[in-house]
């Protein structure tokens, strides 16, 4: 789960780590008097959506009046930003963060991961902040530090300064700097997150070192435990069809072909998705029911890959275990008197009892296409759109 | 494999009287395993499925003499049931259960370093299929028909692409000696490394086919483990080629971050190490089949 920069450094400050005084608004008027009661002669006003690169996207305006503030923020309500982490789609702006200026003397990039390898929390950090990770390790990989926290004791002092040094942070500042790495290590292990990310972190021309810009994401299945990270979730940002899917437990990613598919477990989705590109269609979309595929869920997927406007053509493809075919192709037929499929539709059933699954489909009268094998079943939906 | 469980393997079910574990419980005695008993805290003394339920791993242990054990407990309480199990003295662990935070996996592996190399606990999964070695012993929750019984050893992230690989394996009547589904998670308990190091010196595996897919470092570990350490052949197929970056599939652990996590970064390291590759999921079997005809 992402959640916003201003949400991020709400949480980072409580984790002692220092943010430039600012606020959230709704409305124009709403911002204009907020950047008088923060006070100062300058203002940053960000777009708030789930995605880096805001900036470059026209996300962020410096003003010099408050008046500047309010008809900036006009400018961004509303609007859908394009940025190279949205998609052409882009996301909507519905909230902005006015925040003093501040000024800057150097950019640091300071980011926390899982690293899969060690199993450990990994602290990464260059001196070259403002660029994102992915261009630092392109174009400057000698400025790159990592340290590697073992989690069950945590962050030591010790490794905070010798990052910080690493960084050349002069020695009247290194204590505050450790401090705010350490902050930021706090509250990637106390609230199950899975990336903390402050580009840039900033030492300001006053000596302070603050957070200027936050990314955060957190494990979803530890939300049971983080109510109030969970709160935070906007779904303004997210896909609706992939929204509707994780509300009944269905795992979709919304992607750009036209072949719909619906399978149970996420590497046979991954593998039939393969298949279908191997064939010379376009997948559009990733769905698994989960490994057993209850009737119940298949029904859902169905409406879900129907609401799809992209979908010409729908590949089912279920492996059957312990649920057996006879009991998934009932669950077929079910869905289809509930809804009306437009599309050509071709189903794969395999496993448990895969003869008496195909008949009751045949018996049923529904108008399907049969396949037997992945590959065949690739070839039958590609086939069948380009008819 | 009996590295990880035969039929002399004993048994216990960690949630045992809930559905989950009693239905599949009952699956697993259907099959032939060895299950001697469970456990749910609270229900210790009383009778399940005509076996002992038992308050505490250990209690079951003592009374049993249970080396393996399967959890079917839900997620915010697995990792402190994985971790009562290694204590117990359990020897194998499957977690089934999906949707384990990965902070606890990371506490469960950290506290399983207290014991020595032998006295240490396999945990499988979480997130996984299980364990099954045909006409042996199942550990987990496949149906135990599909796979034939043999000398080719399967490792899996996926459940049902395992499945699917099984089947393929029957129909051109090639058998498994085990299969192993390690699970989809970002931390797991068994590498595809630890796995395959155990399948070469398992007597009963002549080849091995890994199944993986995009994202994290374990498919090239195992690749370069392969390379420099195995004499049995291995044969890969990686899944995700159409995944977009970034995104999670599904699994929780599928999701490119770094270079060589994608499926075609990952096809073009294994292959280098020595490693035949599936070219696609519809010719897994085919794949291994030929790989045999060679040797």
């Amino acid at each position: 789960m992402d959640i916003h920069e201003y949400q991020a450094k709400k949480i980072l400050s409580n984790f002692g780590v220092t943010i430039p005084r600012g606020g959230i608004v709704y409305s124009p008027e709403n911002a204009e008097n907020k950047a008088r009661e923060i006070g100062g002669s300058r203002w940053v006003v960000k777009a708030q959506i789930h995605s880096g690169a805001r900036g470059k996207a026209g996300g962020i305006i410096v003003c010099n009046t408050p008046l500047e503030v309010a008809q900036a923020t006009d400018k961004l309500l509303g609007k859908k930003l394009v940025t190279n982490q949205t998609g052409p789609e882009g996301k909507i702006v519905n909230r902005i963060y006015i925040e003093e200026a501040t000024d800057i003397e150097k950019e640091l990039y300071l980011g926390l991961v899982f690293d899969r390898s060690s199993e450990s929390i990994m602290v990464v950090a260059s001196t070259e902040g403002g660029m994102s990770v992915e261009e630092i390790s392109k174009e400057k990989p000698e400025t790159i530090i990592r340290s590697k926290i073992e989690v069950a004791v945590g962050m030591q002092n010790f490794q905070a300064r010798e990052l910080a040094f690493g960084l050349g942070i002069e020695p009247e500042l290194i204590r505050r700097a450790s401090d705010t790495i350490i902050g930021c290590y706090k509250a990637f292990s106390e609230l199950d997150a899975t990336m903390v990310e402050v580009n840039p972190l900033v030492i300001s021309k006053q000596k302070q070192i603050l957070a200027l810009d936050c990314k955060m994401s957190f494990d979803n299945n530890a939300m049971f435990r983080r109510s109030q990270v969970s709160e935070l979730r906007d779904k303004t940002q997210e896909d609706s069809k992939e929204i509707f899917a994780s509300d009944r437990g269905l795992n979709y990613v919304s992607l750009d072909g036209n072949i719909g598919n619906i399978i149970n477990g996420a590497g046979l989705a991954m593998a039939s998705m393969d298949m279908i590109k191997l064939a010379g269609g376009t997948p559009a979309n990733f769905l698994d029911v989960g490994g057993g595929a209850t009737p119940e869920k298949i029904v859902k997927a169905f409406k879900l890959v129907t609401m799809d406007e992209k979908v010409k053509v729908i590949l089912v493809n279920i492996f059957a275990g312990i649920n057996r075919c006879d009991w998934v192709a009932e669950g077929i037929v079910d869905a289809l008197k509930k809804i009306e499929i437009k599309v050509p539709l071709v189903i794969r059933l395999a496993g448990t009892n895969v003869e008496k699954g195909n008949k009751i489909l045949k018996d049923s009268k529904i108008n399907y296409i049969e396949a037997n094998t992945l590959e065949d079943a690739a070839n039958k939906a590609v086939a069948a759109l380009n008819k | 494999m009996t590295v990880l469980v035969d039929k002399n393997s004993k048994i216990i079910i960690q949630g045992f009287t809930g559905k989950m574990g009693s239905f599949h419980a009952d699956e697993m005695i259907k099959y032939g395993s060895n299950v001697v008993g469970g456990v749910t805290p609270g229900k210790g003394g009383s009778k399940h499925l005509n076996l002992p339920v038992f308050n505490t791993v250990k209690d079951a242990v003592n009374e049993t003499g249970a080396d393996a054990s399967i959890l079917f407990v839900p997620p915010a309480f697995a990792a402190d049931s994985a971790m009562e199990a290694a204590d117990a003295g359990i020897k194998i662990c499957v977690a089934i259960v999906d949707g384990i935070p990965s902070h606890d996996m990371i506490r469960i592996k950290r506290y399983m370093r207290r014991y020595t190399k032998s006295s240490k606990m396999t945990l499988v999964g979480p997130n996984c299929a299980g364990i099954i070695s045909p006409g042996k012993s199942m550990l987990g929750i496949m149906p135990g028909h599909i796979y034939k019984e043999g000398r080719i050893g399967i490792i899996s992230r996926s459940g049902t692409l395992g499945y699917e690989a099984a089947q393929q394996l029957k129909n051109l009547n090639i058998g498994v000696s085990t299969s192993v589904g390690i699970g989809g998670d970002p931390i797991n308990g068994s590498s595809f490394r630890d796995i395959i190091e155990k399948f070469e010196t398992d007597d009963e595996t002549d080849a091995i086919l890994m199944i993986g897919e995009i994202g994290g470092p374990q498919e090239v570990a195992a690749g370069e483990f392969a390379k420099e350490n195995m004499k049995k052949p291995v044969i890969a197929y990686i899944a995700g080629l159409t995944a977009p970056k970034g995104r999670v599939m599904g699994h929780a652990g599928a999701i490119v971050s770094a270079y060589g996590e994608s499926a075609i970064e990952k096809v073009e390291i294994l292959k280098e190490c020595g490693i035949t590759i599936s070219k696609n999921p519809s010719v897994m079997g085919d794949t291994v089949k030929s790989v045999l005809e060679k040797m």
